[in-house]
Formats: structure tokens, C-alpha cells, sequence
């Protein structure tokens, strides 16, 4: 049972990477426009770098 | 003449002359309301293709610093100069194929509702990741985990989701706080008490080594709540952002003339006793009186008249109103708080106070269900400690066990989730839902009322018969039309030329503002417009005249009807509807509209207050009433109406006062709304008695001290899956 002891840290720990990237993607607007992201994909133009 | 717009940074009376002229400084006041941003409306915009386009055509003018769609809103915003006009990039997209409207950016408030709805999904997160970890841990102790193993899971799930209750839980414990502060049992109340009492009891349970936690079933709870919440929320963000987009499409401006000066201004600088400038085909954006020019107006929006009014010097015209043929200007006599906008905000707010008395299906549903889930958790608490002579650790136990398995997990989702997807549906019909309890009322309904003009017509006219006149005459009539703007007269060509008629050879065309157009043909004067103009005697219905020499003749219209308006009629009929026409129209368009879509019960000529009233009489006799309308004479009965329905041309303070907004043309789709008002009322009510059902089962289970935290959880959440795939059936 000494396992325990690393696997739930490990499933909390990987659990709150995901936490903390939904957090991150609500806070930079991600899900403000859902129907232009899946479509945006598509298109053949894109930049190098993100914009200044 | 237009001022240039370059004002730069330096004060704009810094030279000795410009002192001299005051106006100059209101001009500049004037045009300064304006910011770099321009949201554009794109109604046609749905692929990756538009979004290119857009964004490239946009970002090709000069000045514009950057272009963004938001093809979820169907709108554009864009960064740019502050001499960039949106009438300029409505030219550019229009090249490229793309309707575009300009929208208020000051009436989007949509940032606010947005963080709304980001702080629910955040907590809804929160209590996603909690119940996901401590369920892991659960399932663990249910399947056998003991002694110190058993403990540590409880500990670690007690710190997974102590915080997250306290979190995710605020929602629900600030509105059960303020229920509970003005003495009322809202859902609230007892869904806080179980979070709180769940949390605690597994706290304590856990201290003294007991078996069962609440744990899971404490963050389980909240998820799901939170999940109705914010379906309940986003239901409610995207009708209002779609309604304060209709409402942002008539940017309120207005062409003031300053010392001869045209300054495009918003509404609200205008003030009494300015001069403003109406173009033809503009609706008057404030009330005055007419200085100078001659033209008809319609004033079918405010009155439900179809026949155009002759408007000339001295003539009153209130906001609203749509000029036709010829520019005026207009001296203000009422403009901002004064004028006819801030009557019609009276209006909505009583139409506003009228909805809210409505105790909605779920509202009923929370205040049988707080009281009785009250006394039963009490009562058991009561027996068990009579029972076990007093064993508080035990009775506590077992009405926490109560509250949890009665908790409306499937209540709280019972009327969001069959919302959320009958909403969904009409807004891909065209129908925009603006009342949470709309689909409700419009399940009752028993009575429909309609309007005429702008409601069961488009408002646009048709001409009447047009091959019974003689190829001669309407080869003259047809000439004259095509040189004139006038909804009559291009009505007029436009029929003429489906009829394959050659225009006669008129010259020397004019349109006399206010009365016609006249010619000249093979040496005699020819003229086209208004009965008394043209010497002939004035028809009951819409018309316009022929004069050749001394002779006339009569050219009459129809009110098109709105396509789909037969078919909606038919299918209210059908479906076991009375079926009204009341109209501010004269008898004879009212009588031959209700002949062409079969309603027998019409009335014409009817006053706004009437309308209201005979609404009012229909519900006193115990009908409920549907009423759809578009004009200001309408507003009172649609907000007097059980529910309400407006075409999205209609009128701001009649859009804001119906329930339900019919965004297309075709009227179709409001038989499809009540069939689908009434679909979704009937699964409210399942889905209540499924969670009812339920707790049927689990409430005895829990009372007699067997429900362990595994049965809780699997009522609560299958009671909750079962309530969303149910809403899920309508069609």
C-alpha cells in the first residue's frame, strides 16, 4: 500500500494541471468565440509569431 | 458640405475667428462621441472563407489597425483611426459579398455578462476537478478500503473538498442568504444546508474514524447545481446579447444641421429647438416640427395606418416615424428624456413588471419542495433521536442523509437543461427567446392576437390587379415610377416590369416631393401620385393615381402578406387556437387580409388602448392570450398579453416588451414555437417527476437509516443524467 503514498500526489498533481489550464484558458478569452476557433483552423493563412 | 474631420490635438477655437463662432466647439463636441472601436454586425458569416475575407478586406483599409470576427456572435470588431467611418467598411465588406450593419458599441454590454459566466465556469471547474478526485477516492472506501487506510482517503478527500464546497458553493450560499434574510424558502436554502451539513458531518465522521463520508456526495452536488446554473446563465447571456444587438442596429444618430452644417450626431446631444436634417427613406430620430421640404410619412409603426401622410411645412412628426419621398427639416421640439423614446421606456417598464408577476414551473416546484424537505430531515432527526434514546451523532446522520438524497440535483437541472435545448432549437428556427418562463406561457396559451401591418404583412405594397389595366396606361404609369423612390411607385415598376411592359417615352420627369412624379408624353402633361393632385377621387385603400389630361385612374395596392403568415394561421387553427386580427388599419386592407389567411374574427380601425383592452377582457374571461405585434400601438397589448412574439423590424420599445423575437422573415416558425412551448412544458413536468420518482425510492431508504453515501450517489447522479437526456428528446 506504501504506493499510495506516490500514486495519489501524482493523480492530484496531474489533475491540477489541468485545473490550472482551464483557469488559464478562461482568463485569456479562449472560450469566447467557439464556432470561429473550430473554423479558424482551417484557413491557410497564419502568422509566424503571436502579434504584438 | 461636411467638415473635415481633422481636429488633431490643438483646442478647436484656438484661432481669433473660430472664437467667434460657438458652434464650431459644439460641432467638435459632437463628433468626438465616437472612439476607435466599430463593431460590425455580419448576419451572413458562418465559415472559415468568411472569416478570411472579412478580416483581409478589413485590415486592407488604410487606418484600420486590426480586424476580429467573432463567428459564435457573428460580428466583427475593429481597431482603427478615428476617421475610419463604419458606412466605409460596410462599402468594403459589401464588395466582398458581405452584408454588414453597423452596431452601438455602448448598448453590447456583453463583457459583463461574460464574466458572469467565466466566474460559474471557473467554480463549475473547481467542483469538476474536486468530485473527479474524490470519487477516485470514494470508490475505494466502497469497495473496501479499512481501518487507517479508510481514514487517510477521508482525510485527503476532506481536503480536496472542503475548499471547493466553500468555493463553488457561494452561489448558492449568497442567494439562500438573501431569500432567507427577506423570510422566504427559495431552492437555495436547503441546497445550501445540505452542502454545509454534508461537509460537516463527513468532518466529523472522519475525526471520530467513522465509515461514511458525504464527501463525494458534497462536491457531486455542487457540480451539478453549478452545471444548472450556468446553462440557466448561458441561456439567458445569448438571448439578451442577441437582443441588445437588434436593439444596437439602429445606431441612434442624427444629421444636425449646424449653421447650415450637416454634423452626424448621436441622438442624445440633440436638444429642443435644433434643426435636423431627415433624408428620404430615414426614420425621424426625434420629435419636431417640419421647417422646410415636402413628403409623405409612414406612420404605420406608430399607428398601424398603411395609407403614407401627406407632411409639409408646419406638420408634427413624433420619432418613429419614416420619411418616404423628400428630405426635410425638422425644428426638435422633443428630443433625449422629453420625446417619444423615453414615453416608450415608460411603457417597457410597465411591460417589464407585468412578466415578472409569472411564478414560473420551477418556482412552484421549490416552494412545495423546500418546505416538505425541511420537515422531513427534522422530523427524522427527531425520531431517531427519540428512538436510539438519544444518540445526536446517529440522528444528525441520518437527516444529512435525508437532505443529501432529496437534494435537487434533477430539479436544479429539471428547467435549465429542457430550456437550454428548446431555446436552442427556435434560435436555429429564427426565434429568439427573451423570457426564461416564455416557453411556459406559451404552452397556456388558447387565444393568439395579431397585428396587421408589419406583422401579418411586410409592410411593403403590391400592386392590385395590375394586367386589368390597359397596356397603354401602365406602360405611362410604369415610365413615371421609375422616377421616383417612393415605395408605391417602385412597387409599381418593379410589378410592370415582371408584366414585361415597355416604359412609354415620358420627358422631362420630376418628382414633386410630397405629391408625385409628372412628365411629359406626346405633348400633354402626365402625372403620377396622390389622389388629390392627380384631380381624381380618393379610393378607400392604398393607391396610387394616373392623370393624362383630365382623365385618371387608380393604381391600388395590397399589403403583401409575410411569407409563411397563411401557414402559421392554419397551424394555430389546427392546433386548436382562436385566432384574432386587430389592426389600426382602415377596414377595407384589414377585411381583404383576413379573407386571404382565413380569420374570421378581424376588427379594423383600432385604437392602441383598445388593443389593449380587448386583450385584457380576453383574460379576464380566462383565455390566455399570445400577442404579436410590431408597432408602438402595439406595445401596450403585447405587454397586457400571457406572452408576447415581435418581427425584429419591429419598433425597440415593442421588441423590448415581447417575450419572443421573430428574427427572419417568414412567420412560419411561430406555430413551430408553440408546438415546441407546449413539447417542452410536458418534459418539465417529467422531468420533475422523475426526480420526484426518485426520491420516492431513496427518501424512505434514507429515512429508515439505510441509505449509505454509495446510494446517495447513484440517485443523484442518475436522477441528473436521466432529467438532461429527457430534455434532449424535444424535437
Amino acid at each position: 500500500m506504501e504506493i499510495l503514498a506516490i500514486l495519489i500526489p501524482v493523480s492530484l498533481f496531474l489533475g491540477g494541471i489541468g485545473l490550472v489550464a482551464f483557469f488559464w484558458a478562461l482568463k485569456t478569452k479562449q472560450f469566447d468565440d467557439p464556432e470561429g476557433d473550430a473554423e479558424r483552423i482551417l484557413t491557410t493563412e497564419w502568422d509566424d509569431k503571436p502579434r504584438q | 458640405m461636411t467638415v473635415v474631420e481633422d481636429f488633431g490635438r490643438a483646442p478647436i477655437s484656438a484661432c481669433p475667428a473660430c472664437a467667434a463662432a460657438p458652434s464650431a466647439e459644439r460641432i467638435a463636441a459632437m463628433r468626438a462621441d465616437r472612439d476607435g472601436r466599430i463593431m460590425l454586425s455580419l448576419p451572413l458569416a458562418h465559415c472559415a472563407a468568411c472569416i478570411q475575407t472579412v478580416e483581409g478586406a478589413l485590415s486592407a483599409v488604410p487606418g484600420v489597425r486590426s480586424a476580429r470576427v467573432n463567428l459564435t456572435r457573428k460580428r466583427v470588431s475593429v481597431e482603427a483611426a478615428p476617421d475610419v467611418t463604419p458606412a466605409q467598411l460596410i462599402a468594403v465588406l459589401a464588395g466582398e459579398g458581405q452584408e454588414a450593419h453597423e452596431l452601438d458599441p455602448g448598448l453590447l454590454s456583453s463583457t459583463e455578462t461574460d464574466r458572469q459566466g467565466r466566474d460559474l465556469l471557473m467554480r463549475l471547474g473547481v467542483a469538476f476537478f474536486s468530485m473527479m478526485n474524490v470519487m477516485l477516492l470514494s470508490v475505494a472506501v466502497w469497495s473496501g478500503a479499512e481501518a487507517a487506510t479508510r481514514d487517510l482517503f477521508h482525510w485527503i478527500s476532506a481536503a480536496i473538498a472542503l475548499p471547493t464546497v466553500i468555493f463553488a458553493g457561494q452561489p448558492f450560499f449568497k442567494s439562500a442568504w438573501a431569500s432567507l434574510r427577506v423570510g422566504r424558502l427559495g431552492m437555495d436554502v436547503p441546497i445550501s444546508l445540505a452542502l454545509i451539513l454534508a461537509s460537516s458531518i463527513s468532518v466529523y465522521e472522519t475525526w471520530m474514524s467513522g465509515h461514511h463520508a458525504y464527501f463525494d456526495a458534497a462536491v457531486m452536488l455542487a457540480f451539478f447545481l453549478l452545471l444548472g446554473r450556468y446553462l440557466d446563465h448561458r441561456t439567458r447571456a445569448i438571448a439578451r446579447s442577441a437582443a441588445e444587438e437588434l436593439a444596437a442596429l439602429e445606431v441612434p444618430r442624427a444629421i444636425v444641421l449646424v449653421d447650415g452644417v450637416e454634423v452626424e450626431t448621436a441622438i442624445s446631444l440633440v436638444m429642443a429647438g435644433d434643426t435636423v436634417l431627415v433624408r428620404p427613406g430615414a426614420r425621424m430620430p426625434v420629435d419636431g416640427v417640419v421647417l422646410t421640404g415636402a413628403s409623405e410619412v409612414d406612420r404605420s409603426l406608430l399607428t398601424g395606418e398603411s395609407l403614407p401622410v401627406q407632411a409639409q411645412p408646419g406638420t408634427v412628426v413624433s420619432a418613429g416615424e419614416v420619411n418616404l419621398t423628400g428630405p426635410l427639416t425638422l425644428r426638435v421640439t422633443a428630443a433625449g428624456k422629453d420625446s417619444s423614446l423615453h414615453r416608450m421606456a415608460d411603457l417597457v417598464a410597465v411591460a417589464e413588471g407585468a412578466k415578472t408577476r409569472y411564478t414560473s414551473l420551477a418556482d412552484r416546484a421549490a416552494s412545495l419542495y423546500s418546505p416538505l424537505v425541511h420537515i422531513l430531515s427534522f422530523s427524522a432527526f427527531g425520531y431517531w433521536l427519540w428512538a436510539t434514546g438519544g444518540d445526536v451523532r446517529y440522528a444528525i446522520n441520518i437527516s444529512a442523509a435525508v437532505l443529501i438524497i432529496t437534494c435537487p440535483c434533477a430539479l436544479g437541472l429539471a428547467v435549465p437543461a429542457v430550456i437550454t435545448s428548446a431555446s436552442g432549437k427556435l434560435f436555429r428556427k429564427g426565434l429568439l427567446i427573451k423570457h426564461g418562463t416564455a416557453l411556459e406561457r406559451l404552452a397556456e396559451v388558447d387565444t393568439v392576437v395579431f397585428d396587421k401591418t408589419g406583422t401579418l404583412t411586410l409592410g411593403v405594397p403590391e400592386p392590385l390587379a395590375l394586367a386589368d389595366h390597359p397596356p397603354q396606361m401602365l406602360a405611362l404609369a410604369a415610365a413615371l415610377a421609375a422616377g421616383s423612390s417612393h415605395p408605391l411607385a417602385r412597387a409599381l415598376a418593379d410589378g410592370a416590369l415582371a408584366l414585361d411592359v415597355l416604359p412609354a417615352a415620358v420627358t422631362d420627369i420630376r418628382e414633386v416631393p410630397g405629391y408625385g412624379v409628372e412628365g411629359q408624353w406626346q405633348g400633354t402633361r402626365v402625372r403620377l401620385g396622390r389622389a388629390d393632385w392627380c384631380g381624381a377621387a380618393p379610393l378607400s385603400q392604398t393607391a396610387t393615381y394616373l392623370a393624362v389630361d383630365d382623365q385618371s385612374r387608380a393604381f391600388a395596392f395590397t399589403d403583401r402578406p409575410r411569407p409563411g403568415a397563411l401557414a402559421a394561421v392554419t397551424a394555430l387553427k389546427a392546433a386548436g387556437m382562436t385566432v384574432e386580427l386587430l389592426s389600426g388599419d382602415a377596414e377595407a386592407p384589414v377585411r381583404d387580409l383576413a379573407g386571404r389567411l382565413g380569420i374570421s374574427n378581424w376588427k379594423a380601425g383600432v385604437l392602441p388602448a383598445e388593443k389593449a383592452a380587448r386583450v385584457a377582457e380576453l383574460s379576464a374571461a380566462g383565455h390566455r392570450v399570445l400577442m404579436v405585434g410590431d408597432g408602438l400601438n402595439d406595445t401596450a397589448a403585447l405587454a397586457a398579453a400571457h406572452v408576447s412574439i415581435s418581427p425584429a423590424t419591429a419598433l425597440d420599445a415593442a421588441r423590448v416588451a415581447s417575450d419572443i423575437v421573430l428574427l427572419g422573415q417568414d412567420m412560419a416558425p411561430i406555430a413551430d414555437a408553440v408546438r415546441i412551448g407546449r413539447q417542452s412544458a410536458r418534459r418539465m413536468v417529467e422531468n420533475f417527476v422523475i426526480s420526484g420518482g426518485y426520491n420516492v425510492i431513496a427518501v424512505p431508504l434514507a429515512l429508515v437509516g439505510l441509505a449509505t453515501p454509495l446510494a446517495a450517489a447513484l440517485a443523484m447522479s442518475l436522477s441528473s443524467i436521466t432529467v438532461s437526456l429527457n430534455a434532449m428528446r424535444l424535437k
